[in-house]
């Protein structure tokens, strides 16, 4: 009953309290390592990802192309049917001006994470990914952007093939 | 459907970083709660603990953990964690114990601690994205929220000025909140002038990393009526999740938060949720996501939301008072605590209790709602008098 109650339990601490040994505390650093398998689509998304390519899965009961692909419809929960290659063009759907790392540690160069809606996927479908070559300010939703990818030799089977997505006119 | 009573409530301070290990902190909140509502432990027949990732704490199996505080000893308990949407979740768990007949009494207890993860807790939610397709390109937890914001704003054509009143609003009503974190008297230019983190997120527009626990006590009909001279009842319970491929939908709107609202609305009878909810509780992790839940609870139009809170429909002494509590932005976001601390929220308003927080005018109805997993997990409770 919070008319009834003067005092509430929990006890601030201060950050000097922990830097100058007022209150002890114990430090642990795990130390956890992990190697994820790609799964069945995703293992042939990046091996086409190294090939210059982006490529798709269709289910013909929702008639969908799906990407990043995968090997059952989540909607009709029926397989999957086939690979459809999709341009490396799309939309950005959405977009952020991030000037800080996970731990709020200011970055020299804000980045441009984005949702891109990939070209002959079906519509909304879109995947995270970076712009680039581009000045922040420019940046809007509903911009066309085309692949930047990683030159052949360099490229790993990885989202990271592709560098970043820059403006792009059809022509 | 059987009747389902909050008899008790209680929570501790929030803070950024508490004496009291997690443990110590759920019992309080516990203590508090069964002191409330006049009983004791043994009087208690199953646990419900939530708490959000394992990883704040370091500490594996957090439920087993958190247990001792929590009452949970030698009874059926159990640990229940929909990531953000969990304070919401958990009363939910303790609703279908009662609601199946087999317990007529169950101690809901939520905690967090984010101190203990260092440099900074938001290091715990990079494991959240796709560790092939989206951890590559270095996400944070920030990017998902600037992005759906960007949507959000872009599609109703909303201002960052019109949504840092929502900021304004909660850290406000926090001033009037014995456990808050961080009330405030401030101006919408102070949140614009705030430090940009993640275009179009400022500072100032999001919600604190705290520590803190909160607690209810939830009983069935009979036991209500024999033990409380003032239950609050679960009138309506929602929940609803929607896909992880969180880029091939449309951020613009809580779709799965509406199926959520829909689920409860229809257990509790109401057909016109405007008119007959006096109190609202949104998840309130960002200021913007309180627009963006209150549309998905159907409270209002879509792209509306912003609107009334600039024409202070949205204060507490306005039609659709929205986190009188002063929410997560205010209070502070110890992420299962959080949510649960609008269910205490609701039970102190509806019975008066709410002291200099009181919404005028004796509500007799509110809603609580919390939002998490991958951005796509909506949790809903109604409760009445």
């Amino acid at each position: 009953m919070t008319v009834n109650i003067k005092q509430w339990p929990g006890t601030a601490l201060a950050t000097r309290d922990l830097e100058q040994g007022h209150v002890l505390t114990v430090k642990y650093k795990p130390r956890a390592e992990y190697a994820w398998d790609a799964g069945v689509a995703i293992a042939r998304y990046l091996e086409e990802l190294k090939a210059g390519r982006l490529i798709a899965r269709s289910c013909k009961q929702c008639d969908r192309i799906l990407i990043p692909p995968r090997m059952f419809c989540e909607e009709c929960f029926r397989p999957t049917d086939s690979w459809v290659y999709v341009e490396d063009t799309g939309t950005v759907n959405t977009f952020s001006i991030c000037h800080v790392r996970w731990d709020v540690v200011r970055l020299d160069q804000p980045q441009l994470p984005a949702v891109i809606h990939v070209d002959g996927a079906s519509p909304g479908m879109g995947i995270l990914h970076l712009l680039g070559e581009v000045a922040p300010e420019e940046v809007y939703i509903g911009m066309k952007v085309k692949a930047v990818w990683e030159e052949a030799s360099r490229r790993q089977g990885s989202i990271t093939d592709i560098r970043h997505w820059k403006p792009w006119k059809e022509e | 459907m059987a009747k389902v009573a909050v008899v008790g409530a209680g929570m501790t301070r929030f803070v950024r970083r508490a004496q009291e290990t997690g443990r110590e902190l759920s019992w309080q909140a516990a203590k508090m709660a069964l002191d409330a509502a006049g009983l004791r432990l043994k009087d208690v027949d199953a646990v419900v603990i939530g708490s959000a990732p394992d990883a704040f704490d370091g500490v594996h199996m957090k439920g087993e953990y958190l247990a001792d505080g929590s009452g949970g000893w030698c009874k059926p308990t159990l640990r229940c964690y929909v990531g953000g949407g969990t304070g919401v979740f958990a009363p939910i768990q303790a609703w279908y114990h009662i609601a199946s007949g087999r317990f007529d009494t169950v101690l809901v207890v939520c905690e967090e601690k984010m101190s203990s993860c260092h440099p900074h807790p938001q290091g715990a939610f990079l494991t959240i994205f796709d560790h092939t397709t989206e951890r590559a390109l270095g996400p944070n937890l920030l990017w998902i929220f600037a992005l759906e914001m960007n949507r959000y704003m872009t599609v109703h054509g909303i201002t960052k000025r019109e949504i840092a009143e929502v900021a304004v609003k909660n850290k406000r009503n926090a001033l009037d909140h014995p456990c808050a974190q961080l009330g405030a008297n401030l101006t919408v230019d102070d949140v614009l002038a705030s430090e940009e983190l993640a275009w179009p997120v400022n500072r100032l527009d999001v919600s604190p990393a705290s520590d803190g626990a909160a607690a209810v006590v939830m009983c069935s009909e009979h036991v209500a009526k024999r033990t409380s001279p003032q239950p609050v009842w679960l009138e309506g319970v929602g929940w609803h999740l929607d896909t992880a491929y969180w880029t091939n939908r449309d951020l613009y709107y809580p779709q799965y938060l509406e199926y959520a609202a829909r689920m409860a609305y229809d257990m509790a009878g109401i057909k016109e949720p405007r008119k007959e909810i006096h109190i609202v509780e949104p998840y309130d992790p960002f200021d913007y996501k309180e627009l963006h839940h209150l549309e998905g609870l159907l409270l209002c139009k879509r792209g509306e939301a912003a609107r009334l809170t600039v024409d202070g429909v949205t204060q507490r002494d306005g039609d659709l008072p929205v986190c009188p509590s002063g929410g997560l932005l205010g209070v502070g976001n110890p992420i299962a605590a959080a949510g649960l601390m609008k269910v205490c929220e609701l039970f102190w308003q509806l019975r008066g209790e709410a002291g200099k927080r009181q919404v005028p005018g004796m509500p007799r109805r509110g809603l609580a709602q919390a939002w998490g997993d991958l951005m796509q997990v909506g949790t809903v409770v109604i409760m009445g008098i």
